[in-house]
């Protein structure tokens, strides 16, 4: 099952907290889908998911710009 | 063998209870937490006005100065702004600026800290002294604590005060 998750309105350190909080909501191999903007978020946010031991399988730039989209597998 | 890394850990001592202080406690704690660290809060001092139960103005207390103390202090709703307060109406209008630039408010913060599991350990000394008990307090208040427990409990830890 694949969620969905839009932090490109949040601001630090609520982007980091609403993915957290969000792959702690899904079940072990589900995947979550992050949009995202690029600077803090980009930077921070895959990094922090890998290092916390999720998979990050994609991370594309999407057709708006400044905006990615993640594709996490927990 | 490859031994499991422990997680980082991050103590905050909030001892103020100005209200951008509070913030920055609070976002500092949640961006840890949401990081992967363990995060403990300590607060003690003014800083314990953000864990009252009654976040308006109440005389809590026995004795007449407790009172009038834990009146004038209040609680979550009555953070003063470290600078530029003007009685008070400066957080309101801090909020509402906050709110406008889509920055999480002091409630959200507390909100997701919580929900993070970040621990919230009370300062016993301060609580004695400002007569605050612990039922005065919000539930997600883990633990009350001298500084010998939080000294050892933040070891191995970064330890910011606020």
């Amino acid at each position: 099952m694949k969620h969905f998750l839009d932090i490109t309105r949040e601001t630090c350190p609520m982007t980091f907290v609403k993915v957290k909080l969000k792959l702690a909501q899904i079940n072990k191999g589900e995947q979550l889908e992050v949009l995202l903007n690029e600077g803090e978020p980009l930077q921070n946010v895959p990094r922090s998911c890998e290092e916390q031991g999720f998979k990050v399988l994609s991370n594309e730039p999407t057709d708006e710009a400044g905006k990615h989209m993640l594709v996490i597998e927990k | 063998m490859t031994l499991p890394t422990d997680k980082k850990k991050v103590s905050i001592v909030c001892f103020s209870g100005d209200f951008d202080k509070i913030v920055a406690a609070f976002t500092i704690a949640t961006g840890a937490a949401a990081t992967n660290r363990e995060v403990t809060m300590f607060f003690t001092f003014w800083g314990l006005n953000a864990l009252k139960k009654n976040k308006g103005r109440a005389a809590t207390g026995n004795s007449i100065m407790a009172k009038a103390f834990n009146f004038l202090m209040g609680g979550l709703n009555n953070l003063p702004l470290s600078r530029l307060n003007f009685f008070g109406a400066s957080p309101k209008l801090m909020t509402g600026m906050m709110k406008k630039h889509n920055v999480a408010t002091l409630p959200e913060l507390v909100e997701a800290a919580h929900a993070l599991g970040i621990r919230i350990v009370a300062c016993e000394m301060a609580m004695h002294i400002l007569e605050v008990g612990k039922s005065d307090m919000i539930e997600e208040v883990q633990d009350v604590a001298g500084v010998a427990t939080f000294l050892n409990e933040s070891e191995n830890a970064h330890i910011i005060f606020i």
